[in-house]
C-alpha cells in the first residue's frame, strides 16, 4: 500500500498552478530570509570566533555579572506580569461575562479596555506613571506631599506591563468564559453548591489550561518588552535593555549575538509551550457552544465589589492616558502648571516633528498593506492548500511571535550589515527604508496570520472548491472569493499592522539610521533627557494617529464590510 | 443542452487514506471499477465512510487515486487540475458564493470562460428558467430558501455544460417533503438536460427514485451494480439486502431439487424457491425475505409464534419468531384482515417468487 502515485498526480497539479508556485517560492524566500537567517546568523556569530567553533563568547557573556542580573531581573518581572495580568484579565472577563450590569458606562469601560492594546503606543503607561507618582508627581508630591518618591526600577516595570498587558488576557479569557456551557455551572448550583464553590471546582478548572496559556502569553510579552524597562526601568535593567545597551553603548556585538540568543532560548521555550501544550489544551477542554444564555449574577453583594474594583482599574488605566496630552500642555510638569503651545511648538519647529511623522507615517503607510496582504496569502496557503512547505510557512510565521524585537533587531545587524554571511549580498539594504519597513512587516506578520487564519476557517471548504471546479485558478480563487469573504479581517489586519508599525520601537532603535527619524525613537530619547513635555507632545500626536485609524477601520467596516453578513448566514 | 455527453470509466481505483487515531494507512477506495455510460444517472449509494464521497472528488479532481486511472469520455484525467476538468459539482452545503448575487453566481464559470457578455446573459437567464427560478438574478443567495439555494447550486453546474454533472448528497440540508420534490426535480433537469450525472447519496429511497444505475459502496469495496429492481430483488449479499430496504435473513440449507425448484430446509420444514443458478445441493444458504413479500395466516409454509404486533396504519407491522430468528413482516391494508396477537402460533405465507437466495 503506497501512496506515491496520489503523491506525484498532487504534485503534477500544483506545479499546474504557477502563480502559486511562484508565491510560495517567494513567501520561502521572504521567511527564510529575514526571520530564520538573522536568527541563524545570532546562533552562528555567537559560537563562532576566531579561532573556531567555540562556546567562549557564551561563557564571558554569562560570566558578567551584569547580564546574570538582567537574566534574574527579567525573570522575576516576567513572573509578577505574567500573573498579575491573568488575575486582572480574568477579573475582568468574569465580570463581564458573569455580572449583571446596568450601566452602559460600564459597558463604556469594558470597550476602552479592549481597545487599548491595540492603540496603546509603548513608553506611554511609563511616562504617566513618572508624572503622576514620580518626584514631581501630580498624586505623589501634590497629593501625598510625597518629596522622594521613586518609581524606577523593579516596581514601576511590573506595574506598567501589567497595566499595559492585562487587556490582552482579558479578551483571552473572555472568549474562553463565553464558551463555557452555562448548564456546566447550573447543574453544580442545582446540586446545592454556592457561588465560590461552583467558580473553584467548575469555571476555574475548565479554564486552567487558559489560565496558563494567558500567564505564558504575558510572560513573553514582557520579557520582549523593551520601550517601558527603558523609561522607567532606571538601573533596573532587564534583558532587552541589557541587548541594546551592550550594541550601543559598549559596542559588543558579539557578546550580544550571545546575549540576544539566551534571550531568544527563553521566549522559544516559553512560546513552544503556550502554542502547542497549553492554548491546544485550553480550547480543547471548551470546544463546546453554549448551549443558551447564562443567567448573569445580581446579587448586589457580589456586583458592587466586582464593578466598584473593575471600574477604578479601569479609570485610572484611562487617566494614565490622558495624562499624556496635558504633560505636553503645561509649563513645567510638576512646577508651572500654566497652559502652553510651546511643546508642541518645539517638536514642529526645533525637533523636525513634521519629518519624524511623515517618516513614521510614511513607512507604516507602505508596511501595512504588505504585511495585510501577505498574512492573508499565509492563511490562505496553510487553511486551504496542501503542499509540502506547508508546515515550514506556518511554523516560521508563528515563530516571528515568540521572537523579542530586539533580538530581531540584532539579528539584522549582524545579518545585514555586512550583506548576507558579511559577502555583501544585499548589503545596499541595511540602513535604507526598505529594511525598517520589513522589520514592520516581520513585526506584525504574526498578528495578521493568526485573525486570518481563525477567519478562514469559519468559511466552508467547499465555497473555493466550488469556484476551483467551475475553472478559476488558485489566483483568482483567492481574489475572488477568499479575499472579499475575509475583506473584515483584512481591513483589521491593515489597520493593526500600520499601528503595530507605527508605534513600535524595540527592533527598529537599533536599526534606525540618522536619515530617518521615527516617533518612536524620539520619544524614547526626549524621555530619558527627562523632557517630559516634549515627549508627551510626540506622544499625544501618536495616540491620535492610531486611536484616529482605529476609528477609520471601525468605520469602514461598518459600511463596507460584507463577512459579518455572510458569516452570520 | 450538453455539448456531449460524457461517460465516466474507473480502472481499479484505490485510495489511501491515514486513520487519524491509529496513523495507519488505510484503503478508503479499493480497487474500484466502473463503467459509467453516457447520458446516464448513476448513484453511489452505501453508509458513511463508504468511500462514495471520495470517489466522487477523485472524478472532481480534489483527491488523486493511488491506483488506477480514471477517465473521463477517452481521456485519461488523473493529471487534470478540478478547474481544467470537464466536470461541475453541486455541493452538499450547496457552497454558493455568499457574496454574490445569483446572476453573478451562476455566471462565474462563464465569465472564467471569457464568453462575450450577451451570450452570459442569454444562457443565465435560460438556466434560471430550467431550474425554475425565473426573476430572481438579483437576490443575495442568503434571501433564498434551502430548495432556491439548491436549484442556484444546480444551475451554476448545469450552467457550464459540463460533460459529467457530480452531486455530493444535495438534498442531504433540505427537510424531508423537499427533499422528495428536489430529487423528481433533479431527475427531470438531468433528462431535460440530456447529461450524465453521479450522484452521492446514504439515502436509499432517493437513490432508488432518481438513478438509472445503483452503486453500493461497502467500506471502500463495490458491492453491487444495478438497477434499483435488480439491487432490491437480487441482492447480492446480506449487506446489500440489508442496506437496500428491509430485509430478513433465514438460514437454511438446499436439502434437494425438484424439477427447477430448490427445497430448502430452514428449521426443519422445506420450501420450495425457484433456481437461480447459484446454489447446489448440499449447499448451506440464506434466504432473503422481504417484510411486504410475506403475510401471516392459520396454515402455511413456516410455523411460526407472533411477538409483536403494531398498527401502523398503512400496515400491520409484525415480529414473527420462526425457530429463533426473528423476522419482520409488513401486511398492507390490515383494515380486512385478520389481526395476529402477541403470543399467536400463526404460519409465514410467502411467493415464491418474493424470495431470494443468496
Amino acid at each position: 500500500m503506497t501512496k506515491s502515485q496520489s503523491a506525484s498526480l498532487d504534485r503534477k497539479k500544483f506545479m499546474a498552478d504557477p502563480v502559486m508556485v511562484t508565491t510560495i517560492v517567494v513567501l520561502i524566500a521572504f521567511l527564510t530570509l529575514f526571520i530564520l537567517y538573522p536568527l541563524a546568523i545570532l546562533l552562528v556569530d555567537s559560537v563562532i570566533t576566531g579561532d573556531g567553533i567555540s562556546l567562549s563568547v557564551f561563557s564571558r557573556v554569562l560570566g558578567m555579572k551584569s547580564f546574570q542580573t538582567a537574566i534574574t531581573n527579567t525573570l522575576k518581572v516576567g513572573f509578577l506580569v505574567g500573573i498579575a495580568s491573568s488575575f486582572i484579565g480574568l477579573l475582568f472577563a468574569y465580570v463581564e461575562v458573569y455580572v449583571k450590569l446596568r450601566t452602559r458606562f460600564m459597558g463604556g469601560i469594558f470597550k476602552v479596555v479592549s481597545m487599548l492594546p491595540v492603540v496603546s503606543p509603548p513608553f506611554v503607561l511609563s511616562l504617566s506613571l513618572i508624572m503622576l507618582f514620580g518626584k514631581s508627581g501630580i498624586i505623589t508630591r501634590y497629593l501625598l506631599g510625597i518629596y522622594d518618591n521613586s518609581v524606577y526600577g523593579f516596581w514601576g516595570i511590573a506595574i506598567v506591563q501589567t497595566l499595559t498587558f492585562f487587556p490582552v488576557c482579558y479578551m483571552m479569557f473572555r472568549g474562553l468564559l463565553k464558551n463555557i456551557d452555562p448548564s456546566l455551572e447550573e447543574a453544580a448550583r442545582d446540586m446545592g453548591a454556592s457561588r465560590w464553590k461552583v467558580f473553584m471546582t467548575v469555571t476555574l478548572p475548565l479554564i486552567l489550561p487558559g489560565i496558563g496559556n494567558a500567564f505564558l502569553v504575558t510572560f513573553i510579552e514582557s520579557i520582549a518588552d523593551f520601550a517601558n524597562p527603558m523609561i522607567i526601568g532606571g538601573s533596573y535593567d532587564t534583558l532587552a535593555t541589557t541587548i541594546y545597551l551592550q550594541i550601543t553603548g559598549a559596542y559588543d556585538k558579539n557578546g550580544a549575538a550571545a546575549m540576544a540568543v539566551v534571550l531568544l532560548f527563553i521566549t522559544l521555550v516559553m512560546f513552544v509551550v503556550q502554542k502547542y501544550y497549553l492554548e491546544r489544551k485550553s480550547t480543547a477542554t471548551l470546544s463546546g457552544k453554549a448551549s443558551r444564555e447564562r443567567m448573569l449574577i445580581t446579587d448586589k453583594s457580589v456586583t458592587r465589589p466586582l464593578t466598584i474594583l473593575c471600574s477604578a482599574l479601569a479609570i485610572f488605566v484611562i487617566l494614565m492616558y490622558v495624562c499624556i496630552p496635558f504633560g505636553a500642555l503645561f509649563r513645567t510638569w510638576g512646577y508651572d502648571f500654566h497652559l502652553t503651545t510651546r511643546w508642541f511648538e518645539q517638536v514642529f519647529v526645533r525637533y523636525k516633528g513634521l519629518k519624524a511623522f511623515k517618516d513614521s507615517f510614511v513607512l507604516s503607510l507602505i508596511a501595512a498593506p504588505i504585511t495585510a496582504l501577505l498574512s492573508m496569502i499565509i492563511s490562505y496557503l496553510v487553511v486551504k492548500k496542501k503542499f509540502k512547505a506547508k508546515g515550514f510557512i506556518e511554523a516560521v510565521s508563528m515563530l516571528a511571535m515568540a521572537v523579542p524585537g530586539t533580538v530581531l533587531g540584532v539579528g539584522y545587524i549582524r545579518g545585514f550589515a555586512g550583506g548576507i554571511f558579511r559577502t555583501g549580498i544585499l548589503q545596499g539594504l541595511y540602513g535604507t527604508g526598505a529594511i525598517l519597513v520589513i522589520v514592520f512587516i516581520v513585526r506584525s506578520l504574526p498578528t495578521g496570520t493568526r485573525s486570518g487564519i481563525s477567519a478562514l476557517r469559519q468559511i466552508d471548504k467547499s465555497i473555493e472548491e466550488s469556484a476551483y471546479d467551475m475553472g478559476a485558478g488558485s489566483l483568482k480563487v483567492f481574489t475572488s472569493v477568499t479575499l472579499p469573504l475575509i475583506k473584515d479581517s483584512f481591513l483589521s489586519g491593515l489597520v493593526t499592522a500600520f499601528v503595530r508599525s507605527i508605534t513600535a520601537i524595540s527592533a527598529i532603535i537599533l536599526l534606525v539610521t540618522p536619515q530617518f527619524l521615527l516617533i518612536t525613537v524620539q520619544i524614547n530619547e526626549f524621555a530619558e533627557k527627562g523632557s517630559y513635555g516634549i515627549a508627551c507632545a510626540f506622544a499625544t500626536i501618536l495616540i491620535v494617529i492610531t486611536y484616529g485609524s482605529v476609528l477609520l477601520m471601525n468605520f469602514i467596516i461598518r459600511h463596507f464590510g460584507t463577512s459579518r453578513k455572510i458569516v452570520n448566514n | 443542452m450538453a455539448k456531449e455527453k460524457k461517460g465516466v470509466r474507473l480502472e481499479h481505483v484505490s485510495k489511501i487514506y491515514k486513520d487519524p487515531k491509529t496513523r495507519k494507512d488505510f484503503y478508503a477506495v479499493h480497487d474500484v471499477s466502473l463503467d459509467i455510460e453516457p447520458g446516464s444517472f448513476v448513484t453511489l449509494l452505501g453508509p458513511s465512510g463508504c468511500g462514495k464521497t471520495t470517489i466522487l472528488r477523485m472524478i472532481a479532481g480534489f483527491e488523486s487515486p493511488d491506483e488506477g486511472e480514471i477517465y473521463l469520455g477517452d481521456e485519461a484525467i488523473n493529471a487534470i487540475t478540478p478547474n481544467k476538468r470537464d466536470t461541475a459539482m453541486v455541493f452538499q452545503s450547496y457552497a454558493l458564493l455568499p457574496h454574490y448575487n445569483v446572476y453573478d453566481n451562476i455566471a462565474y464559470g462563464l465569465k472564467l470562460r471569457k464568453l462575450d457578455k450577451e451570450t452570459i446573459r442569454r444562457k443565465v437567464t435560460d438556466i434560471l428558467a430550467l431550474v425554475g427560478l425565473e426573476g430572481s438574478e438579483a437576490r443575495m443567495t442568503n434571501q433564498l430558501s434551502g430548495g432556491q439555494q439548491q436549484r442556484v447550486a444546480l444551475a451554476r453546474a448545469l450552467v457550464l455544460e459540463p460533460g459529467v454533472l457530480l452531486f455530493d448528497e444535495p438534498l442531504s440540508n433540505l427537510d424531508a417533503k423537499l427533499r422528495v420534490s428536489m430529487r423528481t426535480e433533479i431527475r427531470r433537469i438531468q433528462q431535460e438536460a440530456g447529461i450524465t450525472a453521479i450522484y452521492v447519496t446514504h439515502d436509499q429511497s432517493e437513490a432508488m427514485a432518481i438513478s438509472d444505475q445503483i452503486i453500493i459502496m461497502e467500506k471502500g469495496v463495490k458491492a453491487q451494480v444495478g438497477t434499483p429492481q435488480e439491487i432490491y430483488y437480487q441482492p447480492v449479499n446480506e449487506f446489500v439486502a440489508d442496506f437496500i430496504g428491509e430485509a430478513n435473513f433465514l438460514k437454511g440449507h438446499v436439502a434437494g431439487k425438484t424439477g427447477d425448484k430448490y427445497l430448502i430446509n430452514i428449521d426443519n420444514n422445506i420450501v420450495e424457491i425457484p433456481d437461480n443458478g447459484y446454489s447446489f445441493t448440499g449447499d448451506d444458504c440464506t434466504v432473503v425475505l422481504r417484510p411486504e413479500g410475506a403475510v401471516l395466516a392459520d396454515a402455511g409454509q413456516l410455523p411460526c409464534e407472533v411477538i409483536l404486533s403494531c398498527f401502523m396504519g398503512s400496515y400491520q407491522n409484525y415480529h414473527v419468531l420462526v425457530g429463533d430468528t426473528v423476522i419482520k413482516i409488513s401486511v398492507f391494508n390490515p383494515k380486512n384482515k385478520k389481526i395476529y396477537e402477541v403470543g399467536d402460533k400463526a404460519f409465514v405465507v410467502f411467493d415464491e417468487n418474493s424470495i431470494h437466495i443468496l
